[in-house]
């Protein structure tokens, strides 16, 4: 499963201030960390990023991927932050992601033409005006929404990234087997099947600190019996990352090795 | 309408591995695609053929083939000159058999000493492959890899029961390895991961599933190659994507059908012919399963498998 991983975000407070004073250490430094602890992918979070967003997003970009040879997703509500990162994205590694078109339509229409124009993969949130859907079905036909939009623009049905949204647990407990039938709905959509993400850690949202990666961990196993292509988590967090790599040995996507927990 | 064929893409790559030094230096690997599948991705480089001589004279080896190298046989170096100018091989693969305990049991220095003469007089590639005893062949090989620095050998072969002093010698003399293990795809995986933890690169090694003859365990060698080569191409599994290679003269050339006498078995025909067909056979077989370099014996299967292989490639 493809790993994303988190940590360079503006929620972290030595992350954002780097992100104020263009410092490329504390950027830099996660971005090997994550790498090193087997991130497929970097999110690269600055938040809505009103002022002078292109700019910080064209000067991270190229930070990040100075030291991390991998693909980023690019994570901002700003337009024009996203082109400027979609601009200067190196493509030697992989392409691109935006993070996130909805079907939401404002921002179906925003963000969905960029990555027909760039040719780069795109998560769809399965939420729109109305909110998120209780059933699974119900987010399928928000996904039909998106996968219109993506044809209209030219993005090939295996570029998307569907995420059915998480609701945590100790709000939303019937919510949770809904989020893991709604992967398995959505690659039953397409064929070729489109792709599925998510952000994981809101499962535990509001659960006491020491429940939480317990929580986290087997959710995602659950996630990805039904097929989950990748998940935007901390990579640095060793035992989630074990968790990962022994549901693909028992899935049979990568093969058993005594010493498979150090690859 | 006319037929399309549908082509796969994978996405993995076998790493591309460089043997020997100067002009005559040979590459690897490197295909994105199953075997001879030209059409389908890149094969860079065609499966080359190392022919195997020994640092003893083969007494032990079948009339058949000792005949192919009655006049040259008597002396390593002698032999090995033979292969590369008489025989045109891209590769020499050295057997220090008599460094065997069961054998003469000669010593690592006495190993080294054949090793440099033979450098001294070829210029194509040389794999260097001890006795197959584990724990001599630890000694055996650290001595040849010092001697052989230099030469970007290939050092043959890491087994789990010694491959720690095998890797840092070859390390430390810019070697590449062959890393074996017993018919077992998750083993082999293994032991490139211990491999590569002791800081010696995964593209610096060749993976050799442990060859079978036909008829005698093929499918078994068959199989498992196929499970690398499925684990390199279609999980990426970077741990599997050394390129393979077969050692399979020593396999062939101990059974009952490459020995027995046509005056034994007269259904069976002439024994020259079946046994070269039998070693070529066996060839062919795993370079199907995605072999890129063979070790072989005899100077006629080797021909063919040449011819084959360029035909094919």
């Amino acid at each position: 499963m493809l790993i994303i991983g988190e940590r360079i975000n503006v929620i972290t407070k030595t992350q954002r201030l780097a992100m104020q004073n263009r410092d490329k250490g504390p950027i830099q430094q996660m971005a090997k960390d994550e790498v090193k602890c087997g991130a497929g992918m970097l999110d690269i979070n600055i938040g809505p990023a009103e002022d002078k967003g292109d700019e910080l997003m064209d000067w991270i970009v190229k930070t990040v991927q100075e030291v991390a040879h991998v693909p980023l997703c690019l994570d901002t509500t700003n337009p024009l932050a996203m082109e400027a990162g979609l601009k200067a994205h190196d493509n030697t590694w992989g392409r691109a992601m935006i993070n996130s078109a909805s079907g939401e339509e404002e921002r179906l229409n925003m963000m969905m033409p960029l990555a027909g124009k760039y040719g780069s993969l795109i998560i769809g949130l399965t939420l729109n005006k109305q909110g998120i859907p209780a059933l699974a079905e119900d987010r399928c036909a928000i996904a039909a929404e998106i996968m219109g939009k993506a044809a209209e623009c030219g993005v090939p049905m295996e570029d998307i990234y569907l995420d059915p949204l998480i609701m945590p647990v100790p709000f939303s407990q019937e919510k949770s087997l809904e989020s893991i039938r709604a992967i398995r709905l959505f690659r039953e959509m397409n064929d070729p099947p489109m792709k599925t993400v998510v952000g994981l850690s809101n499962i535990s949202n509001g659960a006491p600190k020491e429940l939480r990666p317990l929580l986290n961990r087997v959710y995602t196993a659950l996630l990805m019996y039904e097929g989950l292509d990748s998940a935007i988590i901390d990579p640095l967090e060793k035992e989630m990352t074990d968790v990962i790599k022994t549901v693909d040995v028992l899935l049979g996507k990568t093969l058993y090795a005594h010493s498979y927990l150090e690859m | 309408m006319a037929f399309v064929v549908p082509k796969e893409t994978f996405s993995g790559k076998v790493f591309e591995v460089e043997i020997g030094t100067g002009p005559k230096a040979v590459k690897i690997g490197g295909e994105n695609t199953l075997p001879f599948l030209s059409f389908e991705g890149a094969l860079p480089n065609k499966p080359v053929v190392a022919c195997e001589v020994q640092d003893v004279p083969p007494e032990d080896w079948p009339e058949t083939l000792r005949e192919a190298y009655k006049d040259v046989s008597s002396d390593p170096v002698g032999w090995a000159r033979h292969c590369q100018d008489a025989m045109g091989a891209q590769a020499v693969a050295l057997r220090l058999i008599s460094t065997h305990p069961d054998r003469q049991n000669r010593t690592p220095e006495e190993a080294a000493k054949t090793v440099s003469d033979v450098l001294a007089a070829i210029d194509v590639p040389l794999v260097i492959l001890g006795s197959n005893h584990a724990e001599k062949d630890a000694q055996v090989l650290k001595a040849a890899c010092e001697a052989a620095k230099g030469r970007n050998c290939l050092i043959g072969k890491a087994q789990e029961a010694n491959y720690k002093t095998i890797v840092a010698t070859a390390m430390a003399a810019g070697h590449k390895i062959i890393a074996m293990s017993d018919l077992d795809v998750n083993l082999s995986k293994q032991l490139n991961i211990l491999i590569t933890q002791m800081g010696f690169e995964k593209d610096r090694i060749v993976t050799d599933p442990m060859s079978s003859a036909l008829g005698y365990g093929i499918e078994y060698t068959y199989s498992v190659m196929e499970r690398i080569r499925g684990a390199c191409l279609m999980q990426n599994d970077a741990t599997m994507s050394p390129p393979l290679i077969n050692d399979i003269g020593m396999y062939v050339w101990k059974v009952k059908e490459t020995i027995a006498p046509e005056s034994d078995l007269p259904d069976w025909g002439p024994v020259a012919e079946r046994a070269i067909g039998w070693e070529t056979t066996t060839a062919m077989g795993l370079l199907m399963a995605g072999s890129d370099m063979l070790i072989m014996r005899h100077p006629k299967a080797i021909a063919t498998v040449r011819m084959m292989i360029d035909d094919l490639a």
